[in-house]
């Protein structure tokens, strides 16, 4: 049974994957920006759970420095947490993010700077206690430079590039880093899109990721044929990079 | 910010692969998504056009990221749930804990809010009645956008013409319905061959006296004294000394690609599925415990199974109910479609309980046939033909399937229509809550003015 922060369960993958996690008894400490929506996402767990109530509080992505309240606030609600998942992130699409400036810069912070400020926080409780698992959402987007993920892209590439130094640095003292990259995956954050081939869902995601966990899986693609797609990219001539609109 | 709804315009389908563009408004938040809409959809589970906009590109909300439970009480079994909560969720939830909805269609993939607008019935009929008797109260939001609860007590003609009353009362947003509480989460089933209709429907009455549930699957291409053999299911929540002591595990499933020729399916593999459909139950009877999921929903295994029917391929499904005290009348009907040229992959025979209370409910007394048709150039004419003959023998359709029958038709078949659109115009006096069905059968304008 895992003691387990959670950052992004209202929603999404965030909330399939804290579904299975309460749902096998796991305990969780939700946190969140919309106090509402956390205590609806509380008691949808809370039902599904082994008869524990799940608690939540807040934390805002935008705001880092609410970030050490809210984890003292985790540590004493769980008694001490093992396990961190990030979920929570900024998504908007290229058109967007170029004519908004400040909307771009926000994204920026969010999913990166400040994302690596939590795991920062998280990193340091965690390794203080001996080690524990940190598993947080980057994106495939972050794998090449392409046109329609430029700013997002960049944001998740930075944060898949910390996570994976972090396994390299800490996995001796006892600290897992998983860094997730899904693939499209049919949620709301992607609901205005038309689903390309290979779109996943997030139940199989979210059971995909918690395998991850469990045996301390350093990266994972889902759905795992993004693996495969993103080797090829990866792999694809600037030249041909440059014509081609994906 | 958060649970601000999304808007995507593209291209709606129906089971049944018929499609109309449509902007679909998608989000986690079932109030927001819902306001101002004309419709309410699932997960598309319906054949025919009841989940389409009354409008080409009109909006539709879809609940499906709407799934939370609210509560759930086991001494009781009373759920609290979002109303995009799914059929299959539920099973994973719930079957564990040995409870599950009392009445459930042939698909675990429908949502709560979907089930309760067809009032959908099961397996369990004539035992359990639909899923209207089961549903506690339900939360709506109505035409004037105002949200109330309706109950079987409160508002209870608003309730009872929703339940039943595909989506055209106004939006459910949470469901509380009542689990039925199960012996073990394992099923007893019997199954055996039945040589023809006429048998099978004197098994149907027989078993429906010591067996809760019961469904027949007949091959609609054998002629003369073979007309209509088939195989029966019969089963029972098993007991707990009769069950493995796991829980069953929900099975993976298989997406079927969107790769096959429209003629794939024609006359000549219809009548070998049919064939082989009977003989691959080869043992005359076979009797024991069974996986839930095998037993209720055979057909989940293969995720898509419509993009059977090829690239661009639709098709309808045709369900009627006969009233009971004719046991010939399922034998003239199968006559009819074979003779109308109506080659369909298995028919499915069930017998019914008493009319629920839901307004425009579709089951009641008598056999329920239910049959697959591709859509062409003939399909219209026979779904006529098959309505005229339902008509003359008292019956109904069920909505949820249609696609194709004639509203003088509809209206024919079911008196019951004056009162439903009575509560509608007394909720929604200009009926801005419509469909492409209700558009089709109901006379409902297209354009809201
Ligand atoms: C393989 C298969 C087997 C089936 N077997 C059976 C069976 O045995 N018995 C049976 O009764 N049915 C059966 N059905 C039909 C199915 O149960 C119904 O069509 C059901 O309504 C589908 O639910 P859905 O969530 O997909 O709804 P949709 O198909 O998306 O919508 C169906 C109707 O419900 C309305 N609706 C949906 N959600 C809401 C909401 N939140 N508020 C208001 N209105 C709403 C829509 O407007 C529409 O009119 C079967 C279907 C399939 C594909
Ligand atoms: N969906 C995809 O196709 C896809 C593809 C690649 C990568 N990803 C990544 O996978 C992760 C999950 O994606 P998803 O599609 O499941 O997302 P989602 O459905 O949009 O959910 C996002 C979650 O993040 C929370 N959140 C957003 N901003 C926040 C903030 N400032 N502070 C705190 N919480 C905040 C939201 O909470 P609220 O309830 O407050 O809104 C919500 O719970 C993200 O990191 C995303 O970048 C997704």
């Amino acid at each position: 049974m895992r003691k387990v922060v959670f950052v992004g369960a209202t929603k999404g993958m965030g909330r399939a994957l804290s579904r299975r996690m309460a749902e096998r008894g796991d305990r969780l400490f939700l946190l969140g920006r919309d106090s509402e929506e956390l205590g609806k996402a509380a008691t949808d767990l809370s039902v599904r759970g082994k008869g524990e109530s799940v608690a939540h509080g807040a934390l805002d992505l935008e705001s880092p420095d609410g970030f050490d309240a809210a984890l003292d606030a985790a540590d004493a609600a769980l008694g001490g947490f093992d396990t961190v998942v990030i979920t929570a992130a900024m998504f908007a699409t290229q058109e967007k993010l170029e004519e908004d400036a400040d909307f771009a810069l926000r994204l920026l912070r969010v999913n990166f700077a400040h994302t690596v400020a939590l795991c920062e926080n998280a990193r340091k409780r965690l390794l203080a206690r001996g080690g524990g698992t940190l598993c947080v959402f980057s994106s495939v987007a972050g794998d090449r430079g392409r046109k329609p993920v430029a700013i997002y892209g960049a944001s998740k590439a930075g944060l898949s590039h910390y996570l994976e130094s972090l396994d390299h640095k800490f996995r001796a003292q006892g600290l897992v880093t998983i860094c997730v990259k899904p693939g499209f995956v049919k949620t709301g954050a992607t609901a205005h899109l038309s689903p390309p081939p290979f779109a996943g869902e997030p139940e199989p995601v979210a059971e995909m990721v918690l395998r991850a966990i469990d045996r301390g899986t350093p990266l994972i693609y889902a759905p795992s044929i993004w693996r495969l797609v993103m080797l090829a990219i990866r792999h694809m001539p600037r030249a041909v990079m440059r014509k081609v609109g994906f | 910010m958060s649970g601000s709804p999304t808007k995507r315009d593209g291209v709606l389908e129906a089971w049944g692969r018929v499609s109309r563009p449509a902007a679909e408004v998608l989000g986690e938040d079932i109030e927001a998504i819902t306001e101002g809409s004309p419709l309410s959809r699932g997960l598309g589970r319906s054949y025919g056009d009841s989940a389409l906009p009354a409008r080409i590109g009109g909006s539709v909300s879809t609940t499906t990221l709407a799934d939370r439970l609210i509560a759930f009480d086991p001494e009781s079994g009373e759920l609290h749930a979002e109303a995009g909560l799914s059929l299959r969720e539920i099973f994973r939830i719930f079957l564990p804990r040995n409870f599950y909805v009392a009445s459930t269609p042939g698909t675990s993939f429908v949502t709560l809010g979907g089930m309760v607008a067809a009032d959908v019935h099961g397996k369990s009929h004539h035992s359990a009645g639909t899923i209207g008797r089961h549903v506690l109260g339900l939360k709506m939001r109505l035409a004037d956008e105002s949200i109330v609860w309706c109950t079987p007590q409160e508002r209870s003609e608003l309730f009872w013409a929703t339940v039943g009353g595909m989506g055209l009362t106004g939006h459910i947003l949470e469901v509380r319905m009542r689990l039925e509480r199960l012996p073990s989460p394992w099923i007893w089933s019997r199954s055996e061959r039945v040589p023809n209709l006429k048998v099978l429907i004197a098994k149907l009455h027989e078993t429906a006296k010591t067996w809760p549930m019961s469904v027949a699957w007949i091959d609609t291409t054998s002629t003369g004294d073979k007309l209509g053999r088939g195989i029966l299911d019969v089963g029972r929540w098993a007991e707990p000394g009769e069950a493995p002591s796991e829980p069953p595990r929900q099975k993976p499933r298989i997406t079927m690609p969107d790769i096959f020729p429209r003629w794939l399916i024609n006359p000549v593999t219809i009548r070998m599925f049919n064939f082989l459909w009977y003989w691959k139950h080869w043992q005359p009877r076979r009797e024991g415990v069974v996986h839930p999921e095998a037993f209720f929903y055979p057909l989940d295994m293969l995720a898509r199974w419509n993009r059977a029917y090829g690239r661009g391929g639709t098709f309808t499904q045709y369900q009627c109910v006969l009233p009971m005290g004719n046991d010939e009348a399922p034998v003239e009907f199968l006559k009819l479609l074979q003779s109308l040229g109506g080659d369909s992959f298995l028919t499915v025979v069930k017998d019914c309980g008493p009319e629920g209370q839901g307004t425009l409910s579709f089951p009641r007394e008598g056999i329920s046939l239910a049959t697959d048709l591709r859509l062409g150039p003939k399909t219209q004419g026979i779904v006529d033909a098959l309505n005229a003959f339902v008509i003359a023998e008292g019956g109904r359709i069920y909505l949820a399937k249609d696609m194709l029958t004639r509203p003088a038709d509809y209206a024919a078949m079911d008196p019951r229509v004056e009162q439903f659109m009575n509560v509608r115009r007394r909720f929604d006096p200009e009926l801005r809550l419509r469909s492409a069905q209700s558009v089709r059968l109901f006379g409902d304008p297209p354009e809201v003015s």
